[in-house]
């Protein structure tokens, strides 16, 4: 190949690689900008916590905020521990090669992949169903603590492993019992990861729609018990802007402050993690 | 793991307690695959017994209340939009993560990276209304009606783009240095370092990551009901709308009754199967990667 064609070459790739990056910035830009614009408009303080009057039209959040506020609760209160549990079983409990603990961690992985459609039906069948809670806030809760199960317990059993062998084997020097290596030592030096763990269960949980639909239904009043059914505020943005004529203002507002509450997460679980990073290494 | 089994504190009813809650709570979370399958199952089951397998292929339409259900439109549409993203997200997604390690300023690709990050973590009914209020009135303009196969595959596209650049941008990453040193030694152009040094060693993470994009694309709801259109039939064009199987779950388990209901969980099933599988590739690529990785 001449040196010419091969410049040919080089500037070629380069212009394909730069357009390639421009156009997955621009629609990003262009969406992001959208969203502030037409959202930060109709954003206020009555807006955040007033009931929502007119099918949406009108009012506010209010109740809708506390809805997702309970569901997630119930979501993160039910998996956090026995996420916690499965993930201590996985790393201390079992050898790392034992075939029950990889067939749980197999198992985990493909729940990983369920679509959350499925986990919807799963959720309406059992606990709408069989369990006779209805559309509740409480079904929809339970249905997303299993959504978010795989990856909270990746995250933990991942935060016990890296926590040094020196640390174990004086523990065991010393004599401690394993419940209090676990109290006094492991579960400490855990903490940050738990709490990425929680943040991104957490963000995952207030992202979902479509295993909400038909678990904790559409009522948009403000929820008296956990058996009460309750709107989130992805099922009010799919709501309003699909069966709501004259909804889509309210639905950039709502979209908004889910997206912020969202980058709030994020922010807080990569903060989290990089001060993790930077305590949890060693001495040299 | 440190065992301590052998201390003579370990047999305290303390660690008797643990050890035995943690194993419960253990096997509950393993055993909720298999009760999700059941339940699926089991609800499923009068499809199968009353309507039967075939009769979903061979029906002449999906009308549930006149006790017709083929879904044979369905599929396909799920199939199309699936391709259709998968082959615009692939490319972008890798040129992107190219992008970000050998052509970018590093402030510049740290801060890309950093907005890919953030546009995974999007969730999927936003991007839905996003392209109902923005992009379906566009293709309208430009094609009626609008709602589309098309609408479809660029939503879906933004969306599994993040997925797989992110994850081609870790394998990249994971390129020993020596091979790149090595390759500007010998005087490579960065046309034949990428070409015949990265992309090779990287394949399988690309690879996977690629897969793992797919399965979101064929798991999506939201969005895709959003901008779609939902018109049962088999597009013969981009422009023509259509209705996915998640799609049809999420429009009509509201109202479904008896076997309509059972039909919309064996579609269900059949998606889960679909996803579940493609999942199973990547995982496999990915252990075989760690394994040539160790070797």
């Amino acid at each position: 190949m001449s040196r010419q064609s091969k410049h040919v070459q080089e500037y070629c790739l380069t212009v394909i690689i730069w357009t390639a990056a421009t156009m997955v910035a621009i629609p990003f830009i262009w969406f992001m900008s959208d969203l502030l614009w037409n959202g930060w408009s109709q954003l206020s303080f009555t807006f955040v916590f007033a009931a929502p009057r007119n099918a949406g039209r009108e009012g506010g959040i209010g109740p809708i905020l506390i809805s997702t506020m309970l569901i997630v609760g119930v979501c993160m209160g039910v998996a956090w521990p026995m996420g916690l549990g499965t993930a201590l079983f996985l790393s201390e409990y079992t050898r790392q090669d034992h075939v029950l603990g990889r067939l749980i961690r197999g198992s985990l992985d493909v729940l990983a992949g369920v679509p959350s459609i499925v986990f919807g039906l799963f959720g309406n069948a059992l606990f709408c169903q069989v369990l006779g809670f209805g559309f509740s806030i409480l079904s929809g809760g339970l249905t997303l603590a299993c959504m978010v199960l795989p990856l909270l317990i990746r995250t933990v059993e991942e935060s016990f492993r890296v926590i040094s062998r020196e640390q174990r084997l004086s523990a065991a020097a010393l004599g401690l019992s394993k419940p209090t290596t676990i109290r006094t030592i492991l579960l400490p030096a855990a903490i940050p990861g738990l709490l990425v763990g929680g943040i991104l269960g957490l963000g995952r949980a207030i992202a979902e729609t479509a295993a909400l639909i038909f678990t904790s239904g559409y009522v948009d009043r403000m929820p008296e018990s956990l058996m009460d059914s309750g709107r989130s505020l992805a099922v009010h943005i799919y709501d309003l802007s699909m069966n709501v004529a004259g909804g889509n203002p309210h639905a950039y507002a709502t979209a908004l402050v889910l997206v912020s509450l969202l980058f709030i997460i994020n922010f807080a679980s990569s903060w989290i993690a990089a001060r993790w990073t930077s305590c949890n290494q060693l001495p040299t | 793991m440190i065992s301590s089994s052998s201390n003579i504190s370990s047999r305290s009813k303390g660690d008797f307690l643990l050890s035995w809650s943690v194993r419960l709570l253990a096997l509950t979370t393993g055993g909720l695959l298999l009760l999700v399958v059941a339940f699926l199952f089991h609800e499923s089951w009068p499809a199968l017994q009353h309507i039967g397998l075939s009769r979903f292929f061979s029906d002449p339409d999906w009308y549930p209340t006149d006790n017709s259900y083929r879904l044979t439109s369905m599929v396909w549409g799920t199939i199309l939009a699936t391709t259709g993203a998968v082959l615009l997200a692939s490319p972008l997604g890798i040129l992107s993560a190219l992008f970000c390690h050998f052509y970018a300023p590093p402030l510049l690709g740290r801060w890309y990276r950093h907005m890919v990050e953030l546009l995974a973590g999007i969730p999927s009914v936003v991007f839905g209304f996003w392209g109902l209020v923005v992009l379906v009135p566009m293709i309208g303009r430009w094609h009626p009606p609008g709602p589309s196969l098309l609408a479809g595959i660029l939503i879906l596209t933004f969306m599994i783009m993040p997925t797989i650049m992110l994850v081609a941008h870790t394998s990249i990453a994971h390129v020993p240095v020596a091979y790149i040193h090595s390759a500007s030694a010998l005087g490579f152009s960065r046309w034949s370092m990428m070409w015949h040094v990265i992309l090779p060693t990287s394949k399988v993470g690309i690879f996977t990551g690629i897969l793992l994009g797919m399965a979101r694309a064929l798991g999506e709801t939201m969005a895709v009901l959003m901008v779609c259109g939902n018109v049962v039939q088999t597009p013969s064009h981009l422009f023509d709308p259509i209705r996915t199987l998640t799609a049809n779950i999420a429009l009509e388990m509201a109202y479904a009754l008896g076997d309509h209901r059972a039909a919309l969980f064996m579609s269900g099933l059949f998606l889960m199967g679909l996803v579940v599988l493609v999942v199973c590739m990547a995982e496999a690529l990915r252990h075989r990667n760690i394994y040539v990785a160790t070797k």
